[in-house]
């Protein structure tokens, strides 16, 4: 089947800014051809660390620069672990020093405007940096203003949501280990769609583990804004009736409403919950600097549309959103976003160059989940894009109905494997 | 046969390769990158999983398309080979037999 040139752009779509090189040059391609692209990148985590890597290694004639606030990174994937003793704190935060080995220039500083117009950031230290093409990857915002009480209740260290790792997974292992042995642990699990679906479910895992170990007579009570458990659920109830009978009671349809940190109450429609340690998850959306470009742009305004084979906005033309700020079929996990981050790479690359990117491509979800300090299972699927349809779910993908000793090494693998793959 | 692999992807992308640089090519080098999450960076392994560096090309679309059939013992590449068709084995394979 041979196209000609106009069936070819009609196919490859405006979006795409296709042209064939050689035939035909985009005005970006054209604008760049004297001076060396600049791609600049938001948010260093999955998705962000690994969109600038690549760019460099795919293309070293692209200039690339990631700006992240903070020194280090600390793994969402595997804080769970640390909450069950099985990882300290150290072992799940990297260093991005081995990035500048790529050519990826880091800066320390936040995005506080966006002119998507000129082209131009301004952080808060004061910078304007101009790109040709952006990458936001800024991970969820928590909508901690959705449960009432849970500003006060966690400035006052008395509640906190642990949905990203860092000082309030380390301030939860402390209150797990402050609390007396008989004592009950309430955790939420908010409202699909929120990041890392199994993640909450792997929680009370590791905490029913840790329980065993050290305060057997203690109790989980998960409040689930879900109707089911809403990942692996196979595996889980598994490892609740096998390894932690009567540990942990689980109630389906109960999102908190408020918490009350002076009384250690969580309220839900139906209950006042008392706590001796609260773990509640709020709802969450795309980050906050999506919305510095109006990339929130779904029917809620909670989420960002793109187009799924390059990643761009589809209202805000040379940005892309990667990770789990996408509103897509795909997980929200942090090696989904490293899926992402590669197909926006390659389509950069391509865009930069005039050339049409890949129009097929293919992403896959490898999400291991540990039940206790020496089994995990997992789910796996492929995603093949077609046009029209966004990705489609391959058939005979799927997760594992019981944990065992060989997928819990394959988990450590995949968590030392994948920071490498983004750090390394 | 990499060559022949890329025409035939080409084919099913329903594009010409003349006349414009590949997209196959980078169809097969970021389907190939996903692999390294779990098989590491360049596929060269720093954990239990095997790495996939200069694996033969032969021996990759062996292993895949016996996990695909059930044929090959395995747990989660089972699941993954199932998503993938005979021309991007031949293709990864030819790729991951580069790698050095």
């Amino acid at each position: 089947m041979t196209l000609n040139r106009r069936d070819f752009l009609k196919i490859s779509g405006a979006g795409a800014a296709a042209a064939l090189a050689g035939c035909a040059t985009t005005p970006q391609a054209a604008a760049t051809a004297s001076r060396r692209a600049h791609v600049v990148v938001v948010g260093a985590g999955f998705g962000g660390a690994t969109c600038a890597k690549y760019l460099r290694m795919w293309d070293p004639n692209v200039e690339v620069t990631l700006i992240e606030p903070n020194d280090k990174f600390v793994s969402c994937p595997i804080s769970n672990w640390v909450l069950g003793g099985l990882r300290t704190m150290d072992d799940i935060t990297k260093g991005y020093d081995n990035l500048s080995r790529h050519g990826v220039k880091m800066v320390k500083d936040f995005v506080v405007a966006i002119d998507a117009g000129k082209r131009e950031i301004k952080t808060r230290g004061g910078a304007s940096i101009t790109y040709d093409r952006l990458v936001l990857s800024p991970g969820v915002e928590v909508l901690t203003d959705t449960v009432k009480g849970f500003k006060e209740a966690e400035a006052a260290g008395k509640v906190v949501h642990a949905w990203k790792a860092g000082p309030q997974t380390a301030h939860l292992r402390k209150q797990l280990e402050a609390m007396p042995d008989g004592g009950t642990f309430v955790m939420s699990v908010p409202a699909a769609p929120y990041r890392c679906p199994p993640g909450p479910y792997e929680r009370a895992c590791m905490v029913a583990h840790y329980f065993k170990q050290a305060k057997p007579k203690s109790k989980i009570i998960l409040l689930d804004g879900n109707p089911d458990v809403a990942s692996k659920k196979g595996l889980f109830m598994d490892a609740w009736n096998t390894l932690y009978p009567g540990v942990i009671e689980y109630r389906p349809n109960n999102a908190p409403l408020a918490v009350d940190g002076d009384k250690m109450v969580v309220t839900t429609e139906f209950d006042d919950v008392k706590a001796d340690v609260m773990n509640v998850v709020p709802r969450q959306r795309a980050g906050e600097v999506c919305e510095l470009v109006g990339a929130r742009n779904d029917s809620n305004k909670a989420w960002c549309t793109v187009n799924l084979a390059t990643f761009e906005s589809t209202t805000v033309p040379n940005v892309h959103i990667i990770g789990d700020s996408v509103l897509s079929n795909l997980p929200k996990s942090g090696h989904m976003a490293t899926n992402h981050a590669k197909v926006c790479a390659a389509a950069i690359i391509e865009l930069l160059a005039g050339r049409q990117p890949d129009p097929i491509p293919v992403v896959s979800n490898t999400c291991y989940s540990a039940t206790s300090d020496a089994t995990a299972g997992y789910v796996a699927n492929v995603f093949r894009f077609e046009a029209g349809k966004g990705y489609v779910t391959q058939p005979d993908g799927g997760a594992t109905g019981k944990g065992d000793e060989y997928n819990f090494s394959f988990a450590e693998s995949w968590s030392q494997n994948i920071w490498a793959d983004m750090l390394g | 046969m990499y060559k022949k692999t890329i025409l035939v992807l080409a084919g099913l992308a329903g594009i010409a390769l003349s006349g414009m640089a590949s997209a196959t090519d980078v169809h097969t080098r970021t389907i190939a990158s996903t692999c390294m999450s779990c098989h590491g960076p360049n596929g060269k392994s720093v954990g239990a999983a095997p790495g996939l560096a200069g694996i033969t090309q032969d021996k990759f679309v062996d292993m895949m398309k016996g996990y695909k059939a059930g044929t090959r013992k395995g747990t989660i590449m089972k699941k993954h080979a199932a998503g993938y068709t005979d021309a991007e084995y031949a293709a990864m394979g030819a790729y991951f037999a580069s790698l050095k």
